[in-house]
C-alpha cells in the first residue's frame, strides 16, 4: 500500500486517464458507466488521502519518470491545488454517479461508451492540469481537457443541432487560448531555459523589465483568460453549457473554468508573482478588477433576458466567474481567499442548480423553458426543492454557502478599496435575485389551470442531488472547512510573494 | 479504379512499407525514427490499399472495431509500462526497473513505449481516414 501513497499525486491523474482507454473498447453501456463510476471514485478516494498526506508536510512533489526538476516534468501539491483537486474529484464523482440515466437517454446507444471516456479523459485533463508544475505540461493537460470537453459539447446534437456549432465555437475560442499560452510558453522558455514554474519563478527575477517577460506575461493571461470565460471572453461558454449533454453541462459548469481560474492564479502569483510584483499586481487591479465588474452586471442583466434555462444558468456563471475573478484580482490575502471560497462555494451551487434543471428536463422530455415551467415544481417536488436551495444559495441567503462567500468577498472588497465595490457587488447580487425569482415563481405557481399529474422521480437522480443540496446547506451553516482553507491557501500564495 | 498495374504494385508494396515501418519503430532507439514517424508510415500501406481497392476493402483486412481496439490498446501499453513501473516502487514512467540492469530497463522500456505510441498514432491515421472517407459530402441534401 505503500506505493499508493507514495505515488498519490501521479495517481489521481492517470487513474482516470487509463480508465478512459479501458472503457472506450467496451460495448455494454451499463458496464462502461460502472466502470466510470468505479474510476471517478478512485480518483475521490486518493484525492482526500492526498488531502491527508498534505497535512502533515507543506507540499508533496513529484519526479515523472525520476527525472529531476528542471529538466524533468514535477507535480506539485501544496495547500492552494488540493482544494481545485477535490472540487474536481468530488463532483466527478457525483457527476458520474448521476450521468447514466442522461446519456442513454440524449446520446446514440453505440456512442455512450465512448461518451464516458471522453468523460473521464476529462476529469484526467483537469486533474493533470492542477497538478503539473510544468508550464509545457500544463498546456498538454490543457489540449486534453478541452478537446474532450469539446467533443462531449458536441453530442449533444442529438438532442439539438446547435450543439455542433457551440462546439465549433468552443473548439475554436479554446484553441485560440491554448495556443495564445503556448506562445507565451515559448516566449518564456527562450529567455529563460526552464519550463519548471518554480524555476520560472526564480529565473525571471534576474530579467529585470525584459519586453520578452511581459509579452509572454499578456499571453499566457490572455490564452487563461478564454479558457476561464473571463468576461468579454465568455462568448463561447453560453451556448457550450446549454447545448451539451445535460452530464456535460453539470461537470463543465462545475469544475472547467475553476480550473481555468485556477491556472490564472497560478500564473500570476507563482510564476510571475515574485518579480513582477508590480507589474503583476497593477494588471490584475487595472485590468482583471474592471473586467470582473463587468463580468457581474453583463451575465446577470443576459440572465434576466434569458429564456433558456439552461443558458440561464451559464449567463449566472459568467456573472459568478466575475465574482471569483474579483476577489482573486484584489491581490490581498482576504481577497484572493474570498476568490477560493466562491470558487468552492459555486461549484456546489451550480452543479446543484444545473443538476435539478437538468432532471427537469429528464422527467419532461423537454428543454426546460421559462415559459414552459409553470407549475413544474409541484410534479417534481424532490428536485424542486433542491433546486430552491441552490437558487437561494446563488442568491446568497443566510445558511448557504452563497451567504458564506458572498459576506467574505464583500469585506475583502471594503478592506481594499473602500464602499463603492461592495455596494456594486450588493447591487448586482439583487439583481440576481430577478431571475431567480422568475424562475423559482414559474416552477411553482400554475397558472395554466391543467391538470398537473406527479411525475415519478427516480432515486438514482435524486440522491445524487440532495446530497449537494445537503453540502450546500452544511457548509452555509458550518464553513469553517472551507474558510481555513481558503486562507491558508491565499497566505501560501501571498507568502510566495514576499 | 479498375487499373490492374496500381493493384499490382499496391499488392507487391504493402508488406515492405509494413515491414519498413517496423524498421523505423525499432531503430527508435539508437537513431532517427519513433513511433510518430513508424505508425504514419504503417498507416499509409493500408491508406494506400484503401484508395486502390476500395474502403470497403480496406476494412476486410482492418475492421474499423480492431481499428478502435488498437487505438485505446496503444496508449493503454504506454500508460500501463509506467504503472509497472509505479508498482514495481519507483515513480510513474521510470523505466530503471524493469530490466535486470538499468540500461536494460531504460532499453525495455522505451521500446514498448514507442510501441505503444506506433500502434495509437498508425490506428488514429486510419481511422481518420475511415471516418472522412464515409462522410458523405452534400450527398444528404440530394435525397
Amino acid at each position: 500500500m505503500t506505493f499508493i501513497i507514495k505515488n498519490l499525486p501521479i495517481l489521481i491523474v492517470i487513474t482516470p486517464l487509463m480508465f478512459s482507454l479501458i472503457v472506450a473498447v467496451l460495448s455494454n453501456n451499463r458496464l462502461a458507466w460502472i466502470l466510470s463510476t468505479f474510476a471517478s471514485f478512485l480518483t475521490m478516494i486518493f484525492s482526500i488521502l492526498l488531502c491527508f498526506e498534505l497535512s502533515n508536510n507543506s507540499n508533496i512533489s513529484y519526479y515523472l519518470g525520476n527525472w529531476p526538476p528542471p529538466l524533468g516534468i514535477e507535480y506539485v501539491i501544496d495547500k492552494v491545488s488540493i482544494i481545485p483537486i477535490i472540487i474536481v474529484s468530488v463532483i466527478g464523482f457525483i457527476a458520474t454517479l448521476y450521468a447514466h440515466n442522461f446519456f442513454i437517454l440524449e446520446i446514440d446507444r453505440n456512442l455512450v461508451s465512448k461518451t464516458y471516456s471522453l468523460w473521464l479523459l476529462t476529469i484526467a485533463g483537469l486533474m493533470g492540469l492542477i497538478t503539473t508544475a510544468d508550464a509545457f505540461n500544463l498546456f498538454v493537460f490543457l489540449e486534453i481537457s478541452s478537446l474532450s470537453a469539446v467533443a462531449l459539447v458536441a453530442l449533444g446534437s442529438k438532442m439539438d443541432r446547435k450543439a455542433l456549432i457551440a462546439g465549433y465555437n468552443y473548439l475554436i475560442l479554446g484553441a485560440v487560448g491554448a495556443t495564445f499560452y503556448v506562445i507565451g510558453v515559448g516566449l518564456l522558455y527562450g529567455v529563460t531555459g526552464t519550463l519548471n514554474m518554480s524555476d520560472l519563478a526564480q529565473k525571471i527575477p534576474a530579467l529585470g523589465l525584459n519586453k520578452s517577460v511581459i509579452v509572454a506575461f499578456t499571453f499566457m493571461m490572455l490564452g487563461i483568460m478564454v479558457k476561464a470565460a473571463v468576461f468579454p471572453l465568455h462568448i463561447w461558454l453560453p451556448n457550450a453549457y446549454a447545448y451539451a449533454p445535460s452530464p456535460v453541462s453539470v461537470l463543465l459548469a462545475a469544475t472547467a473554468t475553476k480550473v481555468s481560474i485556477y491556472i490564472l492564479v497560478r500564473i500570476s502569483y507563482t510564476i510571475f508573482g515574485p518579480s513582477y510584483e508590480i507589474y503583476t499586481f497593477e494588471s490584475l487591479r487595472y485590468v482583471l478588477l474592471y473586467l470582473a465588474i463587468l463580468a457581474m452586471f453583463a451575465g446577470t442583466i443576459m440572465a434576466i433576458f434569458e429564456k433558456d434555462v439552461k443558458k440561464l444558468l451559464a449567463h449566472s456563471s459568467v456573472a459568478q466567474i466575475g465574482y471569483i475573478v474579483l476577489g482573486i484580482s484584489l491581490a490581498t490575502s482576504p481577497g484572493i481567499a474570498s476568490g477560493f471560497i466562491h470558487l468552492i462555494n459555486h461549484a456546489l451551487i451550480k452543479a446543484g442548480l444545473f443538476m435539478s434543471v437538468v432532471a427537469m428536463g429528464y422527467y419532461t422530455l423537454k428543454r426546460i423553458d421559462v415559459n414552459s415551467i409553470t407549475g413544474l415544481g409541484r410534479q417534481v417536488p424532490i428536485t424542486f426543492f433542491a433546486f430552491v436551495i441552490c437558487a437561494l444559495s446563488l442568491a446568497g441567503l443566510p445558511l448557504t454557502v452563497g451567504f458564506i462567500s458572498k459576506l467574505y468577498l464583500i469585506k475583502a472588497a471594503f478592506m481594499s478599496e473602500g464602499i463603492w465595490l461592495p455596494f456594486l457587488i450588493l447591487v448586482s447580487s439583487a439583481l440576481s435575485l430577478i431571475y431567480i425569482w422568475k424562475l423559482i415563481e414559474g416552477l411553482w405557481y400554475n397558472k395554466t389551470n391543467s391538470k398537473s399529474e406527479k411525475i415519478k422521480e427516480l432515486p438514482e437522480i435524486y440522491i445524487p442531488l440532495l446530497i449537494i443540496s445537503f453540502l450546500n446547506i452544511y457548509f452555509g451553516i458550518d464553513a469553517d472547512l472551507i474558510i481555513d482553507n481558503s486562507f491558508i491557501a491565499s497566505d501560501a500564495l501571498i507568502s510566495g510573494i514576499k | 479504379m479498375d487499373n490492374i498495374i496500381l493493384k499490382v504494385c499496391t499488392k507487391v508494396l504493402f508488406t515492405p512499407i509494413i515491414l519498413f515501418g517496423l524498421y523505423v519503430q525499432f531503430h527508435g532507439d539508437f537513431g532517427p525514427g519513433g513511433g510518430f514517424q513508424a505508425g504514419v508510415i504503417v498507416a499509409a500501406a493500408f491508406i494506400l490499399y484503401a484508395m486502390v481497392f476500395s474502403v470497403e476493402d480496406c476494412k476486410v483486412i482492418m475492421p474499423p472495431k480492431l481499428n478502435f481496439f488498437l487505438l485505446a490498446l496503444g496508449a493503454f501499453l504506454y500508460g500501463f509500462v509506467g504503472i509497472v513501473g509505479l508498482i514495481l516502487g519507483d515513480p510513474y514512467l521510470s523505466y530503471d526497473v524493469l530490466g535486470s540492469s538499468k540500461e536494460a530497463g531504460q532499453h525495455i522500456g522505451i521500446l514498448l513505449v514507442e510501441f505503444g505510441v506506433g500502434l495509437t498514432v498508425c490506428n488514429v491515421m486510419i481511422s481518420l481516414f475511415y471516418s472522412f472517407a464515409n462522410f458523405n459530402f452534400g450527398k444528404k441534401n440530394n435525397d
